[in-house]
This record gives structure tokens, sequence and C-alpha cells, in this order.
């Protein structure tokens, strides 16, 4: 049998870092990078004697996006203690959630390979992560640093609907991409902030039953979960088609060697014990909170990005790139609501603008060139005040003096559009350039590029390169 | 001065500059360390509670205002942590362990200008009924030092009774207060769950932990609990509700007041001078105006059983810290892997009893299991806590006997955990529910050992219960017993 005889069956269990300043369960920081163990009170250690106290942004946080991707938020949930022993797990257990989930059921829409696709979702939970164990070859020792313990964290747990390498990525980048977009997440992946746990399993194509699993941890890049995935699936097929059998377990993807490896089998399998915890209340959400929340909710990238196709004619590629963050679908609305080509706006946003911004450095929300002033720019060119090409030096000065785009035109003067003041320039070029001349009426008439550059030249730019181009041909075959 | 003189009477003596609290303090510690031979204190924390005394001296005479309990000595139980003083919870999971911080109720003592003279002596993670599990050795009980004090917070109840100090605090998970406190012939409080802060407290079973006060008398009692009691930003569990002055609750008779009297509680198994004692009691309550209400607490039969599954479930959990990695005992042995360490580290850090009780817990909460245990307990914890609320829709307060039994000799039952467990009968269905309970002294056995009424209000009764007890010791004398002292001390 080939592995187009076969479907795998995939779900992933994503962790997104909550966009908190404080812990979970206590007010030391959550900040990233500082020296080990800075951020650390005597919660974060599990000292004797202390107790978690719930951070209300945290649930607030959770509830935002089981709003947005329509989940049932429930209006009690509950947290469990989760046991094992572990030098990164303070406590001895982690403190999640686990039959009352804050948020149930919900669905993410993608797009994969140009196919809209709907996966379920399962559940979204709070927990907290835990420390990080740095093991040093060199001495031997392994060390922990807790500043992460306790940060807080949604599980957002699929159903497993998704059939391939390709479905698990576009899910995966379209809750990052949601989690980023509502704020509850900065879906820093470097940093560990965001990243996936992928259930699979291989059945033969037809079947109904799902067949055992392996689940592959902690995987934090798109690019990661497709390769593993892959490496996993094929992995599987080629198993039990040799007449051998899936074994559950956990596996860790090397990315180096572009294999999964078993981490963990079964039959060392955790009992995780788990029981509600008594030291923290049934969380308690009123209609009005989640009301409020509701009101406060953005439009989703996805749906903003099919508004733009629609309302302004964006290619889906342009509207793409223009939703990739909601300060630059902010900006771009801005700029197309003040124009009247937004594929201009598009054009100019994606070219000049975020080229400048990448060399220089900044990002939209810091861009020097607001949304009102690239307008300006764009409605000189629309009217014809200033071609394209002006357009692009008005752009360099507006970035590096700060000029605005009409001030810029009155101090240069705009293009030259006066048929006859063009048809003179173009004469005298045509006088001065003899040879050129001739060449173009022998039947060379690339040269043509050469006449426009000098009749620039002589119009120092301004004349309106269109009409030149016009008016050079015009005179030119009147002299053949 | 007198090392039965009361909280009360000794803030009288401090305000009118008859004694300083230095002196008080002085005095405090030197009996604390003549009556070593109890087993009272684990750590006595000398240089700090002199310079805090001294100071409130210095802010007494510079007129400056002063807190509830300024000057007076006060004894905390080793399972309650305390900034910079050695907190073990008696194991040697946590010898040598100093705290970075302070429970909540530390810091209260502290704010009320209370001069914390030491640490007290308990069952390991106060998991025992008769201080015989202390890695630290036994306390003895200051009426018969042949005898046990009861437990877990044995060092409180011996410390208070002895005379060196006149207020402790304790914990109780069921019955860890009153029962010490009625063994020791002192009165105990269990307050309401939640009425005091447990952040500090180390935790044994968290939905059953509460902290409380020790004191010679009811109104010693009242004044500690108004400083402990109170909401807590930093414990979830803590309640709300504006604390009343429990003090100025006590006082009036007792007219028209119900007293329940649950069947349950008069059982079998008990011993005869304990019923006599309080049925006496009752009788005595009936003489101040109350009426007596014959009820029954139907599922009382099922609460040893529901406490040593819920307890222990929680307590395999809140012990999973002591791990050997960040803080307390970790094995010096050679050790293979990480898991190695931790079950070395535990094997000798943890002692018998704990060791049981984790196993226990273990065993309630695994996969297949749970259900059948924990899940089922707390479905009779539910039934115990309605028991409670219909028996508060007949009566104001119900009273019973705390202990079944004296104190019984050191070392009789160590070997017979069932028997021990079965010391806590009548402490613990209230501790399930969530009440407050006092146990206040009333009368003594044949051997002059004393024994304790144990009276139980409703959730937020403190007010109630203590009134009722100030009621019934003003009636009587048992509170001006003391056990002999060290004379040297005086």
């Amino acid at each position: 049998m080939g592995s187009a005889d076969w479907e795998a069956v995939i779900g992933l269990e994503i962790h997104a870092q909550l966009a908190t300043d404080s812990k979970i369960f206590c007010g030391a920081p959550t900040s990233f990078g500082d020296d080990p163990n800075v951020n650390i009170d005597p919660v974060t250690l599990g000292l004797p004697g202390t107790l978690p106290v719930l951070n209300r942004r945290a649930v607030e946080l959770a509830i935002r996006l089981g709003l947005a991707v329509g989940c049932e938020i429930d209006r009690a949930s509950r947290f469990a203690r989760k046991h094992y022993f572990y030098p990164d797990l303070p406590k001895g257990y982690q403190i999640s959630q686990f039959e009352e989930p804050i948020c149930v059921g919900g669905r993410i829409t993608c797009d994969v390979d140009g196919v809209e696709k709907t996966f379920r979702l399962t559940r979204i939970h709070l927990e907290e992560d835990a420390g990080k164990n740095v093991h040093d070859p060199k001495s031997g020792r392994s060390h922990i640093d807790l500043n992460r313990a306790g940060t807080p964290l949604v599980e957002i747990v699929g159903e497993p609907d998704l059939r391939s390498p390709a479905d698990a990525v576009a899910y995966m980048k379209a809750v990052h991409q949601i989690v980023v977009a509502l704020g509850v997440s900065d879906g820093n992946m470097e940093q560990g902030n965001f990243r996936c746990d992928a259930n699979v399993s291989v059945r033969r194509r037809g079947d109904t039953a799902f067949n055992t699993r392996t689940e592959i941890k902690n995987v934090n890049s798109f690019r990661f979960v497709g390769r593993a995935l892959e490496y996993e699936i094929a992995r599987q097929i080629a198993l039990v088609e040799e007449g051998g059998e899936v074994v559950q377990e956990t596996r860790g993807w090397d990315d180096d060697a572009g294999v999964t490896r078993s981490q963990r089998g079964k039959e060392e399998a955790h009992d995780y014990r788990y029981f509600p915890d008594p030291d923290l209340m049934v969380v308690q959400v009123d209609e009005a909170l989640v009301e409020a929340i509701r009101a406060d909710l953005p439009e989703l990238p996805r749906d903003r990005r099919l508004r733009f196709e629609r309302d302004f004619g964006l290619s889906t590629y342009d509207a793409d790139v223009l939703t990739q963050s909601a300060a630059r679908a902010d900006y771009f609305e801005g700029v197309a609501g003040a124009v009247k080509d937004p594929k201009l706006a598009a054009n100019w946003i994606m070219g000049e603008l975020l080229a400048t911004l990448n060399r220089e450095g900044q990002d939209i929300e810091s861009t020097p060139i607001t949304a009102a002033a690239l307008a300006e720019l764009i409605a000189l060119i629309e009217a014809k005040t200033i071609s394209s090409k002006m357009a692009k030096g008005c752009f360099a000065a507006m970035v590096s003096d700060g000029v605005s785009a009409k001030d810029w035109v009155a101090k240069h003067g705009g293009q030259i559009t006066d048929e006859g003041a063009i048809r003179d320039a173009v004469e005298a070029v045509l006088d001065a350039n003899a040879p050129q001349v001739a060449e173009y009426l022998s039947g060379k008439d690339k040269v043509i590029g050469y006449l426009v550059g000098q009749v620039m030249r002589q119009t120092r730019g301004k004349a309106n390169p269109q009409q030149v181009n016009a008016a050079l041909r015009k005179s030119l075959e009147a002299r053949r | 001065m007198n090392p039965f003189a009361t909280a009360g009477e000794l803030l009288a003596a401090l305000e009118s500059g008859d004694v300083t609290a230095v002196a008080l303090t002085e005095a405090a510690l030197a009996r604390a360390r003549a009556g070593a031979e109890l087993g009272a204190w684990l750590h006595l924390a000398e240089d700090e509670a002199l310079a805090r005394a001294a100071d409130v001296d210095r802010r007494r005479a510079a007129g400056e205002p002063l807190g509830a309990l300024a000057g007076v000595p006060v004894g905390v139980k080793d399972q309650i942590v305390t900034r910079g003083i050695p907190t073990t919870a008696g194991s040697k999971m946590l010898a040598g362990w100093v705290p970075p911080y302070d429970a909540t109720v530390v810091e209260r003592l502290r704010a009320a200008d209370a001069v914390v003279i030491g640490k007290l002596n308990q069952d390991e993670f106060a998991m025992g009924s008769s201080n015989e599990r202390s890695a630290f050795g036994v306390v003895k009980n200051p009426w018969d030092t042949s005898r046990i004090p009861g437990g877990s917070s044995g060092g409180s109840a011996a410390a208070v009774a002895a005379g060196h100090v006149p207020l402790a605090l304790g914990t109780d998970t069921g019955g860890s207060i009153r029962q010490p406190a009625s063994l020791c012939g002192v009165v105990g409080l269990k307050p309401t769950y939640g009425r005091v802060s447990r952040y500090g407290a180390i935790a044994f079973a968290s939905s059953l932990d509460q902290i409380g006060p020790f004191g010679r008398t009811v109104a010693d009692v009242a004044r500690l609990l108004g400083v402990l009691a109170g909401p807590d930003p930093r414990d979830s569990t803590a309640l709300t509700s504006p604390v009343p002055d429990y003090l100025a609750a006590l006082g009036g008779d007792l007219a028209g007041l119900r007293v329940g009297v649950p069947e349950e509680y008069f059982v079998g198994g008990m011993e005869a001078a304990v019923e006599a004692a309080v049925r006496a009691a009752l009788t005595q309550l009936e003489g101040l105006g109350a009426t007596l209400v014959p009820l029954s607490l139907p599922h009382t039969k099922y609460a040893v059983a529901t406490y040593y599954i819920l307890a222990t479930a929680e307590a395999s959990s809140n012990l999973a810290r002591y791990d050997g990695v960040r803080f307390g005992h970790r094995t010096r042995d050679r050790v293979s892997d990480i898991a190695d360490l931790y079950a070395k580290s535990r094997a000798e850090g943890f002692g018998d009893e704990v060791k049981r009780r984790i196993i226990l817990g273990t065993y309630a909460l695994s996969s297949g299991y749970y259900d059948a245990y924990y899940l089922k307990a707390q479905k009779v914890r539910t039934l115990l806590r309605r028991d409670f609320e219909a028996a508060f829709a007949r009566c104001d307060v119900l009273a019973t006997p705390v202990s079944p039994v004296t104190a019984i000799g050191l070392g009789e039952r160590v070997d017979d955990p069932l028997q021990m467990y079965l010391m806590d009968i009548f402490t613990i269905p209230s501790s399930l529910a969530g009440n407050t309970s006092v146990s206040v002294p009333c009368g003594f056995d044949g051997g002059g050992l004393p024994i304790g009424l144990q009276l139980i209000g409703p959730p937020l009764g403190e007010e109630r219960v203590l009134r009722v007890a100030h009621a019934y010791e003003q009636a009587t004398e048992w509170h001006r017993r003391h056990p002999a002292t060290n004379e040297e001390v005086g």
C-alpha cells in the first residue's frame, strides 16, 4: 500500500502565554530574559505556607479568547492540581483546569491551500507554566530557573479534526494570528510563549475508528510542526505496513536529525491524581463581565482579510499582508479611507512604507509617516499634481526631513502636464540628439528610453512621464 | 508576676506601669527554659523577643499608640511560618529552615505589638493526636508528665497550661486545637473555616486547616481571635465578612439560649468521668438559663472515615513540594538520578505517620479509586454539613465532649493508629462542616486530668460560642486550677 491509502488524524494542544504583567497566582513579574531566579517570590517557589491567588486579568484574557472563537464560557469553572515530580515544578503539582475548564467548544476557521476549513475546539483552559531546567553538559550539573514558573497560560485543545500536516500548520497559524490580534498573547515563539503538543495517529482511508496515537511534545515553530508531523506520519505508516504496531508514547522532535524520538512510554505514563485545588475558589464569571469583554472584541484577522478583499478589491495576498497585525490593518484603513484608489494605498504601504520601516528597524506602531500624511501624498498622485516618480522623492523627504507632501510640492513645484511645455522640451531634446533620432527612425526604438531620460532631465524630473512618452513618439514619427 | 496571670491582667499591669514588657518577656523566657522538660518549645527567639519588648516599652513611655496585645508574650505553633525564626512543622524535613516571610497571623501579632517568644512543638506536619509524632521529641502534659498533652498543637496547649505564656497560636485540622486544649485544661478555639487567613500556615489539609487561639480564659481567647481574624488578599479562602469585637460580645446570661445535645456524641467507649463532667456542664448551662435540645447528627458515624480520606488526599498533595530540591532536607547519600534524590530525601525526611498519610492519600486520589474514595467522601462531607445546618435550625449552639478520653499515657496508643484516630471522633465533624467550635475546661477525672466541653456554633458563630463558653467559665472554677509549676521560677 502507498501513503495515498492512509490518512492522518491529528489534534493539537496549543499553549499560549497570556499577556499579563504578573503571574497567574502571585504578584511576581512575567518579564522575559532576566537573570535566572529573579522574578520569583515565596509563592513562585512553593514555599511552605504559601497560597495561590488568582490573577483576574488572566481570566479575562481567557474569556476574550474563548468568546472570539465561539466557546461557551463556563460561569463557574474550577482549578485542579495535576501532580508529578520534576525539579522545575516547585509545588510537586501544577495548578491547571481539568474537569471544569473556563471555555468549552469553539472552532477555528482557516484556509488550507486556498480551501476554507473549520476545525473544532474541545476546550480552552487556564493553567500555570513550570520553570526551566538548564542542563550544563560541561559540569554535568542541572540548574533550575523558576522565572517562568507560575506564568499564566491558556491551553487550547483542538479536536482530532486535522488530517494532514498542512491542516495542522494552517490551524496553528490561525490560532497564533487570533491570540496576537486579540492581545491575549504576544505569541513570541522563540521565547516559548506559543508552542504546541501534537497528537497523531494514522488509519486506512475510509476507516472511522481512531488508532493508537503518539504525542509530539513542545514544538515551538510552524515549520517544526509540519516537519515533525510529516516524519511521524511516515514512521507510523511504515511501521504498520511492516506488521508492527504504534505504541502510545510521548515523542520529541529533533530538528537537526529530522526525526521524532521516544521520550516516555505509556508504562511510564503519570497518574496525575487530579483533584480540585482547595486553595482556590470556584471561578465565578458574571454576565456583565462576559458582555463587557464581548463588546470589546476586535474583528478577527481572517474576517478582516476577507473584508479587505471584498470591500477594497485587494488580492488575497495583499489583504493577507495588510492584516498581519491589527496596527497594520488599521493603518491601511486610515489611508484607504482618505484616497480614491485603495489598491494604490495598499501598494504604497506594502512597498515604500514597509521597506522604509524595515530598513529603519521600526514597525507600523512607531512609523514616522502617519496614515494621514501618506494619504495626503497619495491624493497628490491621484490628482496628478505629482508623478509616482516624484512621489518617491517626496516620500524620502517626508521620512528624512519630516516635511509634509504639500510643503514638498510647494517647494519643488508640481509635475509639468502642460502639453505645450512638454512638446517644447521634447523638440529641444530631439534637436540636440540627432544620432539617437536617427537610430530610432532606423527601427531601434529602444533608444526612446534614453530620450525620455533626457526630457526628464531637462524638466528636472517634473514632466509627466506618460505625457513625455506620448509626445516623444509623436514628434519622432513626425520626423520620419 | 503570677505565671498564670491572664493577658487581660498583663495588659492592665503594663498600662499602669507595674511591669514592663521586657520584664514579662524575660519571665516568660525563663519559665519556658525552666520548663524545658515538657518539650513544649522547639525554638526560643530570645533576642528578637527582647528587642521587640524593649521597643514596646519605649513607645509606651513616649506615649505612642500601641496595639491590642502590646507587650504580651505569645507562643506560635511551629506549623506557622515566622520570618527569620526557624520553622520546622515538627519535621526533620524542615530542620534548619528559616523562612523569608511571615504568616499573615504573625504579621497581625506583630502589628498588635504582641511579643512572639518562640515556636511550639507539635506532631509532625500537624498529623497526630498525641504529640508523640514530633521529630524533635514528645511534649508532656503539664498535669501529669507521664501523659500526652494531646495533639497536634500539644506544645501550644502545654505551654499555656504550664504558665509559660498566656496566649499561643495553634492550628486545627480535625481537632488539633480543641483536643489538646481539653487534655491540658485550657481554652482553645477553632475558628470558622476562612475566618483566619491560612497564608503562612504550612498546609496539611487545605480545606480543613485553620489557625486559632489558645488561652487560659475565654476572654483571652476572644482578645487573641480579634487580632488574628479577618480578610486577607493572600488567601482566597479567607472570609471577607467584617470582624466583630469578640471581647465586647462576652457577658450576659444564657436566658433563651437553646443548647443542642447530639445523641451521637454520648456513646459507648467514652470514659465515664468524661461523660459525667460533660453532662454536669449541660446541667449548669440549664442553670444559666439555657434550654437543652436533644437532637441527632445522623452522619456522625462516617465522619472519621471521611476525614481520613479527604485530609490524607490533600496532605499527599500538599507535601509533594518537599522534594529536597529548593528547601528542606536533602539526602546526603549518593543518588543515581532525580527520582532517587526524591525518594531518599523524602524517605529520610518524613516520619512514619506522615508517610502513612501520604500513602493513604495518594491511594485515595489514584486513577480508578478517586470516585470511590475522594468523591464519595466529598459527598458525605456535604451530608455532615447538612446535619449541622438542620441542627442549627433547632438550636443556637451544640454542647459535646471534646475527647472521649482524658490524657492517655505516653506511648499507650502510639503503635495503634486507628485507636489514635478515634480520639478525634468528636472534633472531626465540625471541622468537616467548617463550623467554629471551642473547648473550655469542664472538670477533672479521678486522676486529676482535665476534661473539656466542646461548644459548636454555626459558621461565623464565634461570638456566640465564646459568649456561652464565657458564661459557663464565669459560673465555674475549673479555669482557676493550674498544674504544679517549677517553684524556682514562680
